[in-house]
């Protein structure tokens, strides 16, 4: 093939044929020709690079989580375009963390598809800055790093406004109820079975010459269940002191053993009789559970209690207990707030507390102003929550039902209000 | 050693279930070995947990937690009778805490979820919802109601109020006989666990 020189017309001649000046212009134009076609191929392969790139996250945005104690701040983002349900080349995300424009740290690793994530491993104080590392099988893609922020700690929680509203409403209605009673207005309470046998189980006790055995569950004092259950001993400890029985009480916790020492002291002051009082009717046993447990079973065989009370917070010793202190013939007045375990108590006790019936118990025994007001403070507010759940119920059916928008309105406005917790 | 301890565990085992014969000395054995070991753990482990590692690792980076040692040192003082009544403010503040802590979570859980949650259209949203499901909407709206009547105690249960209260404890009692049996198969799992532990690992009866 015979080599040629391109020429202005846009034909070509032979080599052979130029003189030497023309020889070098030709060599300068084939030169610069091929300059050309590595100039285009090499700006085509760049170009096809950034198509073929792995696109990273855009739009990085890092917030300070909105009421809370200046430990959270959330990101958001759009994911890589590259991040497809299928056929995708995301496999998966780094967030990185800069602390005070420190080193890079690494603080998650999330999958693809991800778009948000919360960093709630922050202080009040620091300066956080992050951006996000889209990753493929072979090569990764940064992101731009958001703008340093602090989290800020808030006082108040606005989100949770109808919340405060509706204890505020609540607990007016106690105070009012509170101030009646003490001005002398009779509040009445419903009978509760279950509180009106503890005279005659503790008279029984007295009558047969056995003891009497309280349990307050197992758990500690910062448990209003216990709490309860202590209000309750008071009321029982002072029976007891009035007809000069025998009380024993194994406890769980020290701090429980403490209280209940103070609460049966007071009772027998009250009841005149200080000097009958003993530290050995409240012992410690064990914190472990069934060591509790099989220390109490032993008690209750060897003394035979004829009254028991179960009252308080139980797990799985409830059962346990319950069946032995049936097994010895004992009466049995259980109660707790743990719906797992009421059922137990219902099956081998004589009578039950069921839930609030026990936080009831303690104002229906003391008949005291403050704890009746209390509990009819309480009475109201579940009477507005059955309001409620009427009114919603009703607005809810025939809005979604029939379509009636004016219903719709309320309900959703219900479910906003009572959603805010 | 692991032998020694397979036939401990054996021994142990057998014991306090002995009890389900009637009291007997063994079982006072093993229960006054349990009760010693179990408390002495906890000693232990109170005093190295809160004490130590919540308290004096860090006394000197919060001082907060000052509050709660002299709170400790309060309690102390049943020790002594005649300043023991100071222990009792110790006890107050927890009382007090504990009250003011759990009241809202209390009120969020069982009357703001409880309240959210019954608020529903009973048959979906144009009529869409099947008939276990509008039965599943009307036994929680209905229950809900009935539940909160029979809790209400400013009301004698008399006439419809006392009717509508019986049908609360109906609720209440087919989900205790529900939860009943659901926990009694956990039992059944917990005592399987340990026949397991005697008849295999023990005796090696079963493979």
């Amino acid at each position: 093939m015979p080599l040629t020189c391109p020429t202005a017309s846009g034909g070509s001649r032979s080599i052979r044929n130029l003189k030497p000046l023309q020889f070098i212009v030709c060599a300068l134009l084939v030169v610069g020709s091929l300059g050309q076609v590595n100039a285009q191929s090499d700006s085509t392969i760049l170009f096809d690079s950034a198509m073929n790139a792995l696109a990273p996250v855009t739009s990085l945005l890092a917030a300070d989580h909105k009421y809370d104690n200046g430990e959270r701040i959330d990101l958001s983002w759009i994911p890589s375009i590259d991040d497809q349900p299928v056929n995708g080349k995301i496999t998966g995300y780094g967030v990185y963390r800069l602390t005070n424009a420190g080193n890079p740290a690494l603080i998650a690793d999330l999958p693809s598809g991800s778009s948000t994530f919360s960093d709630d491993n922050v202080e009040p104080g620091s300066d956080y800055s992050y951006y996000i590392v889209a990753r493929s099988a072979y090569e990764s893609a940064v992101s731009v790093r958001t703008a340093p922020l602090s989290p800020q700690r808030e006082w108040l929680n606005l989100n949770r406004g109808f919340l405060f509203l509706i204890a505020a409403l609540i607990s007016a209605a106690v105070i009012y109820f509170v101030q009646s009673a003490k001005r002398g207005k009779k509040l009445f309470v419903r009978k509760i079975s279950g509180l009106e046998a503890i005279d005659d189980a503790v008279g029984r006790a007295t009558e047969m010459g056995r003891p009497v055995l309280f349990i307050p569950g197992i758990h500690d004092m910062d448990d209003v269940q216990t709490l309860a259950a202590l209000t309750i001993l008071g009321r029982v400890s002072r029976t007891i002191a009035d007809y000069d029985t025998k009380i024993f009480m194994p406890v769980a916790r020290s701090l429980v053993m403490t209280a209940a020492r103070e609460t049966i002291k007071a009772s027998y002051q009250a009841a005149g009789r200080p000097d009958a009082y003993s530290d050995d009717m409240v012992s410690y046993v064990t914190d472990e559970q069934f060591g509790y447990v099989a220390a109490v079973d032993g008690l209750m065989v060897r003394e035979k209690p004829a009254t028991v009370f179960l009252l308080g917070s139980f797990f799985a010793e409830s059962l346990i207990l319950a069946e032995t202190g049936n097994s010895v013939g004992a009466i049995q007045i259980a109660g707790t707030a743990r719906p797992a375990q009421l059922p137990f108590f219902i099956a081998a006790c004589d009578f039950t507390l069921i839930g609030e019936e026990l936080f009831a118990a303690s104002a229906y025994l003391a008949g005291e102003p403050r704890q009746l007001g209390s509990l009819k403070g309480q009475d109201v507010g579940k009477a507005v929550a059955m309001v409620v759940i009427v009114v919603g119920a009703l607005a809810a059916t025939l809005g979604e039902a029939w379509d009636i928008s004016f219903m719709q309105n309320i309900y959703h406005w219900l479910s906003s209000v009572f959603s805010s917790n | 050693m692991d032998h020694f301890a397979l036939w401990l565990a054996a021994f142990f085992t057998l014991g306090i279930y002995s009890f389900l014969y009637k009291d007997n000395p063994w079982y006072k054995l093993c229960e006054a070995i349990f009760v010693g070991i179990s408390a002495g753990y906890w000693v232990v482990t109170l005093f190295w947990d809160n004490f130590h590692g919540k308290f004096w690792v860090h006394k000197f980076e919060d001082w907060w937690l000052w509050i709660g040692a002299a709170l400790g040192v309060l309690m102390l003082m049943r020790l002594f009778p005649k300043i023991g009544w100071i222990s009792r403010w110790a006890l107050a503040f927890i009382v007090g805490a504990t009250s003011g802590l759990w009241m809202m979570n209390y009120f969020s859980s069982n009357i703001m979820r409880q309240v959210q949650d019954a608020v529903l259209p009973l048959f979906g949203t144009g009529f869409e919802a099947s008939f276990g499901a509008i039965l599943a909407n009307i036994v929680v709206a209905v229950g809900t109601i009935a539940g909160l009547v029979y809790f209400f105690f400013s009301k004698e249960h008399k006439g419809v109020f006392g009717g509508t209260a019986r049908v609360g404890i109906l609720f209440l009692m087919v989900t205790f006989g529900a939860s009943f049996g659901y926990t009694v198969m956990g039992r059944m799992s917990l005592l399987i666990g340990r026949i397991d532990f005697l008849f295999s690992d023990w005796l090696g009866l079963i493979r």
